[in-house]
C-alpha cells in the first residue's frame, strides 16, 4: 500500500497503530458547534470508521477506524461540517478535507454566551482568530478562557488569552455592603480595602476577573466597555521540557493580541529549524534557541496596546527538566541545582 | 384629556418641561449590566424621550429619585454645618403603575410617620409623574393581586406604540401645551394589565405566630443575605447614616445616608456588639412580614406593590410571591403546634 504520510496527516487524518487505517480530526475552533452537525460527524463514524467518536483535548472531534481508502469519501462527507464551522479551506477544494493540521484547534471555554463569570465571548474570539491563523502547518496552540478561573487551562497554550474586565466605580451608588470587599478577598487576590466607607481598588493587585462587580448588589461596580485580556506565552506539553506559560501582558486589547499571534506566525516561520523531526516544533524550544529578547522584538512588532497595559518582564520560564533528572539511589539533583530525596525507595 | 402625540411632538412637550423639571425616567445602559455584554435598565436623568426605557422593566425602582443609594445631606468642620444643596429643579419621573402606588408607601413613611422627613420632603416636593402604560404583565409581577395594576393619580400617562404617542392628560398646562403643539385630540386610557403570570393570596387569619412555622428554614441556607431583593424595592426605605471624615482629626466631613438592608449582617447589630437576626431566615420571615403584615396594621394598606423586582433580581432564585403563597400553609403548621402544646 502506498501512502504519503506527510500529505495524510496534513489532510487532518492521522497515521495510526492499525496498518492502512487512518482516524480523521475535526475541528472545532471555540468549542461550539450546531448540534446538527454532531448528527453528521455520528453519521461519518458509522458509516467509514469502527461507530465511536472520540472527543479531543482541544475540543475536536476524531473518528477512528476509518480505512485509507474510504478517506475521499469522508472529505466528501466533512464538507458540510467545514462550512457550518467556518474553517478556512484555502489550499484544497470543496470536499478535500481539511487543508492542514499543524496549527491546532483554537479552543475556548464557554464564555460569556453562558457563564456568568466570563468577561467576553471566547466562541466569538476564537473563531475570528481562527480565520486569522488557518489553514497553517506550524504547530501553535492557541487558547481561549473568559475570565482568571482559567478553566480552559491557557497556560498550556502557546498563546493564552484570559478575559479580563477595569471594575468602573460610582461612589454614588455604594451602599458600603463590603460585599465586594469580600468577594475578591475570598474568591480573589484581596485587591479591595475599605477606605472611608467606600472600597478602594489596588490597580496594581487588581486581576479583572469581576468578582467585585458580580458581588455589588446595586451596580455601583460595573464592567469596563472595552474589554481587556491577560496574555499569557509559551506554555507547553512535551518529552522535553513542559512548561506553564508565563504572564507577558496585563490589560491587553483584541486587536494587540491579533497583531502578537501574527507576528509569533512570522518569527516562527522565520526561526523553526528546517530539520525539526516531523518538521515541527514548539515555538517554545525556538525561544529557547534565540533568546527571549529576540522573539519579543518580533512579537511587539506593530503592536499599539492601550494605555493601561503593562508588559512584564523578564519573562522565566521553568518547569520540568526531564532530561536533567539525573537518579542517584533515592536522591537526584533538581534542576535548580538542590538534592531531593525519595524516602519511599 | 386624550391624545396622540408624535415624536416630535413629545420631544417638544419634553423641551417644555425641561424649562421646569429635571426628568427621570428607566434608561437602558448598554453594557451595564452585571455579566458581560448584558445592559441595566435602572433610574436616571434623561434629556430626551429616546433614552427612556418604554419597554423593559427597570430593575431598580423609580424611589432613586427621591431616595439615592447614597446622599450626602450636609457637610461639617468644626463649628459649621453646610447643607448640601438642593435638587436645583423640580422632578418630573416616569413610572409604571406598580411604582406610582409605591410612591404612597414611600410618603407614607417619610412625610406621614411622624414629622415629615426634610431631605425626603425637599425631592418630593413638586415631583410629577408620568405613568408608563403596561400592555402585558411583566415576569415575576403580581401587581393585580396587591391591586396596584391600575393606579390613576398621575399628571400624565403614556403608551407608546410604534412611534406614537398615546395620551391622558389631567394636567391642564400639559394638556394646553399638547393642543398647541397639534397633538391630535383622542380617548385614551392608560394601558394596563388585568392578569400577572404570578398572583398571591395573603391569608386573612395571617399573624406572626406564622414566624413559628419551619418554611423560613430553608432560607438559612439558601439565602446569601446579599441585600438585593431590598435595594431594588420601591418600598424598602431604611437607611443609615455614615459620618465620614476628610482628616484623620475628625473634624471636617460630610453626613451621608445610604440604603440599608433587612437581609444584609450588621443591620440588626446593636451597641455592645449584639445582632438580632443573625440567621438568614429569620430576616427573611422579617422582611415579608414586614411587607404584607406589619405595615399594613399599622397604615390599613399592603406595603409591597407586587413589582416583583425582588424576584427578578435574586440571585439564589427565592421568590417573594412563592414566599407569600406559602405563608396560608405556615399559620396551620403554626397553628397546629400550638394546639398540640
Ligand atoms: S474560565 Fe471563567 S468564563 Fe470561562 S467558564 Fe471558567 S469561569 Fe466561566
Ligand atoms: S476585578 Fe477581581 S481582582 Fe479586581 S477588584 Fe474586582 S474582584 Fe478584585
Ligand atoms: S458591593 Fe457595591 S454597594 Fe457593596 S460596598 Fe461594594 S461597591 Fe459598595
Ligand atoms: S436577593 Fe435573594 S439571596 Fe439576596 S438577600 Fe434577597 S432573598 Fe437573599
Ligand atoms: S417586596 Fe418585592 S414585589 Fe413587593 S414591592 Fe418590594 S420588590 Fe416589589
Amino acid at each position: 500500500m502506498d501512502m504519503n504520510t506527510k500529505e495524510l496527516k496534513k489532510n487532518a487524518f492521522r497515521v495510526t497503530k492499525v496498518r492502512g487505517v487512518t482516524s480523521s480530526r475535526v475541528r472545532v475552533p471555540g468549542g461550539l458547534l450546531k448540534a446538527e452537525y454532531l448528527g453528521k460527524i455520528q453519521k461519518i463514524a458509522e458509516t467509514y470508521g469502527n461507530g465511536t467518536v472520540n472527543l479531543t483535548a482541544r475540543q475536536g472531534f476524531e473518528i477512528p477506524g476509518i480505512p485509507f481508502e474510504k478517506i475521499p469519501e469522508v472529505n466528501q462527507a466533512l464538507q458540510e461540517i467545514i462550512d457550518g464551522t467556518g474553517v478556512n479551506q484555502t489550499g484544497k477544494e470543496r470536499g478535500e478535507g481539511y487543508p492542514a493540521s499543524g496549527t491546532r484547534n483554537v479552543s475556548a471555554c464557554v464564555g460569556n454566551r453562558v457563564c456568568p463569570y466570563a468577561c467576553y465571548d471566547t466562541t466569538a474570539l476564537a473563531q475570528k482568530i481562527e480565520k486569522v491563523i488557518f489553514p497553517n502547518d506550524l504547530h501553535v496552540k492557541v487558547v481561549l478562557t473568559g475570565c482568571p478561573n482559567d478553566c480552559q487551562k491557557v497556560r498550556m497554550g502557546d498563546i493564552g488569552i484570559m478575559g479580563m474586565t477595569e471594575p468602573q466605580f460610582d461612589p454614588d451608588r455604594c451602599v458600603s455592603c463590603g460585599a465586594c470587599i469580600k468577594a475578591c478577598r475570598s474568591k480573589s487576590v484581596d485587591a479591595l480595602t475599605s477606605v472611608r466607607f467606600r472600597p478602594e481598588r489596588d490597580s496594581y493587585k487588581c486581576i479583572g476577573c469581576g468578582e467585585c462587580i458580580n458581588a455589588c448588589p446595586d451596580l455601583a461596580w460595573t464592567r469596563s466597555q472595552k474589554k481587556y485580556f491577560r496574555v499569557t506565552l509559551l506554555g507547553r506539553t512535551g518529552k522535553k521540557n513542559p512548561r506553564m506559560g508565563v504572564d507577558f501582558i496585563k490589560w491587553a486589547d483584541e486587536d494587540s493580541i491579533i497583531q502578537i499571534i501574527k507576528n509569533t506566525y512570522e518569527y516562527t516561520r522565520h526561526y523553526i529549524n528546517p530539520d525539526s523531526p516531523g518538521g515541527k516544533e514548539h515555538i517554545g524550544y525556538i525561544v529557547d534557541r534565540t533568546g527571549t529578547e529576540e522573539f519579543l522584538r518580533w512579537a511587539l512588532k506593530d503592536v499599539h496596546l492601550p494605555d493601561i497595559a503593562e508588559v512584564y518582564t523578564p519573562l522565566n520560564w521553568n518547569g520540568v527538566e526531564y532530561a536533567h533528572n539525573k537518579y542517584f539511589g533515592n536522591q537526584r539533583y533538581h534542576e535548580n541545582g538542590t538534592i531531593v530525596t525519595d524516602f519511599s525507595k | 384629556m386624550g391624545y396622540i402625540a408624535d415624536t416630535s411632538q413629545f420631544e417638544k412637550l419634553f423641551s417644555y418641561w425641561k424649562e421646569e423639571y429635571e426628568i427621570w425616567a428607566p434608561r437602558r445602559f448598554q453594557g451595564g449590566g452585571r455579566f458581560s455584554d448584558t445592559d441595566a435598565v435602572r433610574y436616571a436623568r434623561v434629556d430626551s424621550p429616546s433614552e427612556i426605557e418604554f419597554e423593559e422593566k427597570s430593575a431598580y425602582s423609580w424611589k432613586e429619585t427621591v431616595f439615592p443609594p447614597s446622599e450626602t445631606l450636609f457637610y461639617f468642620s468644626q463649628n459649621h454645618v453646610e447643607e448640601a444643596e438642593a435638587p436645583a429643579k423640580k422632578r418630573l419621573v416616569f413610572l409604571r403603575s406598580c411604582d406610582l402606588a409605591a410612591v404612597r408607601r414611600m410618603d407614607q413613611i417619610y412625610l406621614k410617620n411622624g414629622d415629615p422627613d426634610y431631605y425626603y420632603a425637599r425631592k418630593r416636593d413638586g415631583l410629577a409623574f408620568v405613568l408608563i402604560g403596561c400592555p402585558h404583565t411583566c415576569e415575576n409581577g403580581f401587581c393585580v393581586s396587591m391591586g396596584t395594576n391600575a393606579s390613576d393619580n398621575y399628571d400624565m400617562s403614556v403608551d407608546v406604540t410604534d412611534g406614537a404617542y398615546y395620551i391622558d392628560c389631567p394636567q391642564e398646562d400639559w394638556s394646553r401645551k399638547l393642543e398647541e403643539l397639534g397633538a391630535a385630540p383622542a380617548e385614551h386610557k392608560p394601558s394596563r394589565v388585568t392578569e400577572n403570570k404570578v398572583s398571591v393570596r395573603i391569608p386573612d387569619n395571617l399573624t406572626y405566630e406564622v414566624g413559628k412555622s419551619t418554611m423560613w428554614n430553608q432560607y438559612d441556607k439558601r439565602c446569601i443575605n446579599c441585600g438585593r431583593c431590598n435595594f431594588v424595592c420601591p418600598t424598602c426605605t431604611c437607611f443609615t447614616m455614615q459620618d465620614m471624615y476628610y482628616d484623620a482629626d475628625g473634624k471636617v466631613g460630610e453626613r451621608r445616608r445610604v440604603q440599608a438592608s433587612c437581609m444584609v449582617d450588621g443591620y440588626t447589630d446593636v451597641a455592645g456588639g449584639a445582632s438580632y437576626r443573625k440567621k438568614n431566615g429569620q430576616r427573611m420571615r422579617f422582611k415579608t412580614l414586614h411587607k404584607v403584615l406589619d405595615f399594613r396594621e399599622r397604615f390599613g394598606y399592603q406595603m409591597c406593590v407586587g413589582c416583583g423586582r425582588c424576584d427578578d433580581i435574586c440571585p439564589e432564585y427565592i421568590s417573594f410571591s412563592h414566599i407569600i403563597n406559602h405563608l396560608e400553609e405556615g399559620m396551620k403548621e403554626a397553628q397546629a403546634d400550638d394546639n398540640s402544646k
